[in-house]
């Protein structure tokens, strides 16, 4: 079955599918609706071509699968390497979900350039997939920052009324992160002689120079999760990019942040992630709280929920510096959560901005009256965003809860008391837009969910529910991973940073 | 009969310039001959370029030692050659536009492209001195070429008189080298400063005056900050097919011409110029990155960008290691196919007839031109260095290098530079795409144009699926160069 190279498929079908757009020609209303009809069959076959991926999968293998190797840097010892773990597997599919879902979003919102957006989004897949799927440093990096060209240009060009300076601020702040990660690559690559992710894993690093490596990798996930402070760009990013571009960005480039925490500080650096997790706590429990009451006090929807972006990452990056297995898996889980639930909300707001163009929450009230259907499902993901039992959102916090609480207590109250307030914003938000009487005339004749807006919700409602309900489905397959992530962070001897 | 064989391409081109040359005369100012005679150019330089493609790559001297050929120069000379050839095809439609086609301006490239070949070969400082002055002499003409326009004189003068200074410069450090140790061969400087046996080394004060006067009128023929002040002037003014062949083959020669001096007779003394080269190259990014951002013109902006570029090639060479030279190879070739296919745009650039030349001109253009909009954006991403286009593994291999020489704060300022410029290159794609504009620039943009735009933007999205054979003939010619 897995003799044909399935993780290169996937990664660059959807580059092949931008290319076929590219070449269509025509008249410019024939060559909207082709381009979307490809951009979605492109998405959906990548989709079930990922979902494979998961068949394949061997839970009980703690090592990398479906693994390719192709030379690439002939005698640099950089190569084309690629496969998947229980950590990655999930953020594949993520990602291939979120493109297609995306995709369904834009169908009727954009009207202008369809064409390039839909090949913007199909190479901003094709990145996407690589970067977690990447093997070798090198080519992680590569797919790292490459993202940023089609989101640059999907927030610049179909983005809000101040799109440019938005776009401007997102390419340069996550660049300026990056571009230190990349001399850490490059210090890593002197000393072993390798880029092999694998490999670098395997090396010891003096704990002096892992302090600076640690520190230059935190300066790119740091901006990419994004912790407090370095969160300012993603406000920003969020309000002027059109829906689906939120989506992409809550969906799945947050995540990049937390699965670089995991795939290299963490295994290739554990003693400087120990030494730095009092750190980690801190930021992060700043994040959860200022970060909800900055969201609270909030009158743009879209805006409210990038805040709650911030106070959500933050509980994953408690849970992955729990360093134990409970905590770990709760933040991947949570990352998944997130990635659904915040994609979801923004899709909520793209819904009633489509029809309205007002993304504040001033406008609305009492919309459950002309839209039940999207009343039920914006609850539903609220909820889940809240943390409720049965949602995916529950079992990711309580699993990260659970897992700081065995390491610091004073850490779990805080992040606890985050969650508190995160309740307090979503639900006062959910009753200014939903509830109250209908009293605007422009509300008055608003129609409810369309089919396509159905269809881009329905398998997020799905997933959400059945992460929620039936958590060791997806729990399962990263326990291995996990369990040996565990063992390559154990640290030497403490006692060398004693001194300090 | 001394063997000439080495300086095949050089002999062959030098003929047949001169041969162009008494064509064109004879043909009068008719203008006919320039389009008879730079189709002939052209096909000169490519005929060349094969001479030394299938030609013997191992090293090999020629005029009494004065003359090396080896896997280096060999590097170097191809790159120059396409650079040339490629900025010597998009020249004859503007001229013609403009009404300046005369027939003297491919013989005077052709003469330039001899120098430049000749400067990566030379042996000793008497052939480089003279190398340096044939490949400058023609370009000050050309920067003047269009004699009717106050701009283009005044920067061919202003480009004459520095050029001068800094070759003056450099003609004092070679003396006081020469009186210092006696010789002029390259070789014979080697020895001369090569540590005694004991490993102890004599630095000789007079020797390092003298060095430093060199490295200030090398740093000058490449624009390295503290002597690039002609660069943007230079650039505005000219013509722009001119400023194209400035920006894009001088740089490889004058870098190729650095190289070889300074790692070879100077080799045993590289803690020395390492300080001096740390300091440009810091200078020159920054400088790069911070002027860009306030220009309005494009071609002043590319001049600014092309400071910022020499230092990011510098920090490979400051690196003083094979892999540094590695890296600045890589990063030649790069940026000379960036730059060609930069300037093709600028050079598409006309509103009814006329040349534009401000950023704001290109408003819009994602609309009206998408192909043309997309490889610009393709070259100012490249240009950015941002992955996974050409421009990324350029100041991959140049960073790598000076991280392994152990010089990280260089590396570390580098990349934040780069971050800086990134704003700049990003400005054109937000004008680009962003932007709107009713006003349309000219179309179609001729073939020749097309080719050469489309060539050097497919050859910066895909070098990142075969990086490996261009990696590997940079590795042969720093080898060559070090041993």
């Amino acid at each position: 079955m897995s003799e044909w190279p399935l993780l290169s498929l996937v990664i660059f079908l959807p580059l092949a599918g931008a290319g076929f757009i590219m070449l269509i020609r025509g008249e410019p209303a024939v060559v909207n609706q082709n381009a979307r009809s490809v951009a979605l069959w492109t998405a959906s076959i990548t989709f079930l071509l990922s979902l494979l991926i998961w068949v394949d999968f061997d839970p009980s293998r703690s090592d990398f699968q479906l693994v390719e190797r192709a030379e690439w840097f002939t005698g640099f010892n950089i190569n084309y390497h690629v496969g998947v773990d229980g950590i990655s597997l999930f953020l594949v599919l993520l990602s291939t979900l979120t493109t297609l879902i995306c995709i369904l979003v834009s169908w009727e919102s954009i009207q202008v350039r369809v064409k390039e957006y839909m090949v913007a989004f199909l190479v901003m897949e094709t990145f996407m997939v690589g970067v977690f799927c990447a093997l070798d440093i090198v080519l992680f990096y590569l797919f790292f920052e490459g993202i940023l060209i089609p989101m640059f240009l999907i927030i610049g060009i179909w983005g809000g009324p101040r799109r440019i300076y938005s776009a401007f601020k997102f390419f340069l702040y996550t660049l300026l992160g990056s571009v230190l990660f990349l001399i850490a690559i490059l210090a890593m690559y002197l000393q072993t002689g390798t880029t092999d992710i694998p490999s670098l894993m395997a090396a010891e690093f003096t704990p002096e120079m892992q302090i600076w490596l640690w520190l230059a990798m935190f300066a790119s996930f740091a901006v990419k999760v994004p912790m407090w402070p370095f969160h300012t760009w993603l406000p920003d990013a969020h309000v002027e990019a059109p829906t689906a571009g939120s989506v992409v960005l809550a969906g799945v480039l947050l995540k990049l942040g937390g699965y670089g925490f995991l795939r290299f500080s963490l295994p290739m650096l554990p003693d400087a992630s120990a030494y730095f997790t009092p750190f980690i706590y801190t930021l992060s429990i700043v994040a959860v709280i200022y970060t909800s009451l900055v969201a609270l006090m909030q009158t743009d929807m879209k805006k409210l929920i990038a805040y709650s972006s911030v106070a959500h990452m933050g509980i994953v990056t408690i849970g992955i510096f729990t360093l134990n297995p409970l905590g770990i898996q709760g933040s991947i889980i949570q990352m998944l959560s997130h990635g659904l639930v915040s994609a979801a909300l923004f899709m909520c707001v793209g819904v009633v901005y489509d029809r309205i163009h007002s993304r504040e929450i001033a406008s609305y009230g009492g919309l459950a009256e002309r839209m039940p259907l999207y009343a039920t499902t914006f609850m539903l993901f609220m909820l889940a965003s809240v943390g409720l039992p049965a949602t995916s959102g529950f079992v990711g916090e309580i699993m990260v809860l659970i897992g700081v609480f065995q390491v610091n207590s004073w850490v779990a109250l805080f992040a606890a008391s985050g969650m508190v307030l995160g309740a307090a914003y979503m639900l006062w938000l959910y009753r200014r837009v939903i509830f109250g009487a209908l009293t605007k005339d422009s509300l008055a004749r608003l129609g409810d969910l369309r089919p396509h807006e159905m269809a881009a919700f329905a398998p997020l409602v799905l997933l959400v529910l059945l992460m929620g309900l039936w958590p060791t489905l997806f729990l399962d397959p990263m326990a291995a991973s996990v369990d040996h992530l565990l063992t390559q962070a154990q640290q030497t001897p403490v006692s060398q940073f004693a001194g300090r | 009969m001394p063997d000439l064989a080495p300086a095949m391409t050089e002999i062959l081109l030098i003929c047949v310039a001169m041969a162009l040359l008494m064509l064109g005369a004879f043909r009068g100012e008719e203008p006919g001959a320039s389009r008879l005679v730079t189709p002939l150019a052209v096909m000169a330089l490519v005929i060349g370029l094969f001479i030394l493609l299938v030609g013997e790559k191992s090293e090999s001297l020629a005029f009494e030692g004065q003359f090396v050929q080896d896997a280096f120069a060999i590097y170097l000379k191809i790159l120059i050659l396409a650079g040339a050839a490629a900025c010597l095809l998009l020249t004859p439609a503007f001229l013609q536009r403009e009404r300046i086609e005369r027939f003297e301006y491919p013989v005077l490239a052709l003469f330039s492209t001899v120098g430049m070949l000749l400067m990566v070969s030379a042996n000793s400082l008497v052939a480089l001195y003279l190398a340096l002055e044939l490949q400058s002499l023609p370009l000050y003409v050309m920067t003047a070429f269009h004699r009717d326009q106050t701009r283009s004189t005044e920067a061919g003068l202003k480009y004459f008189v520095l050029g001068a200074l800094a070759s003056g410069l450099l003609l004092y450090g070679c003396s006081l080298v020469y009186g210092f140790t006696g010789t002029l061969s390259f070789e014979g400087l080697a020895s001369a400063l090569a540590p005694a046996a004991d490993g102890t080394r004599t630095i000789s004060t007079g020797v390092l005056i003298g060095l430093v006067f060199i490295a200030a009128g090398l740093a000058f023929k490449l624009a390295a900050v503290p002597f690039h002040m002609w660069t943007p002037d230079v650039y505005e003014g000219a013509p722009t097919p001119v400023t194209a062949f400035l920006a894009a083959a001088p740089k490889v020669a004058a870098m190729g011409l650095t190289l070889r001096v300074f790692y070879q007779p100077f080799g045993a003394w590289a803690p020395e110029w390492q300080q001096i080269l740390v300091f440009i190259s810091i200078a020159s990014m920054l400088l790069g990155a911070f002027a860009a951002i306030g220009q309005s013109n494009i071609k002043r902006l590319l001049a600014y960008s092309a400071i910022g570029h020499i230092g990011y090639a510098l920090v490979g060479f400051a690196a003083g290691t094979q892999q540094g030279v590695h890296g600045v190879l890589v990063y030649l070739a790069i940026y000379l196919i960036m730059t060609v296919g930069t300037f093709a745009c600028v050079l598409v650039m006309r509103r009814k007839g006329q040349a534009v030349e401000q950023i704001e001109d290109l408003a819009g253009l994602a609309n009206h031109q998408p192909m043309l909009a997309a490889a610009i954006a393709i070259f100012m991403f490249s240009l950015a260095g941002i992955p996974p286009l050409a421009g990324f593994f350029g100041k991959l291999y140049v960073f790598m290098a000076a991280v392994q020489a152990n010089l990280v704060p260089l590396a570390v300022i580098g990349v934040l530079a780069s971050v800086v410029g990134a704003y700049y290159y990003l400005r054109i794609v937000k004008l680009m795409y962003f932007d709107e504009s009713s006003q349309v620039l000219d179309r179609p943009i001729g073939r020749e144009f097309s080719i050469i735009l489309g060539a050097a933007a497919i050859f910066n999205l895909v070098f990142c699926l075969a990086p490996s054979w261009l990696l590997g003939q940079a590795q042969r010619a720093a080898a060559a160069l070090l041993t």
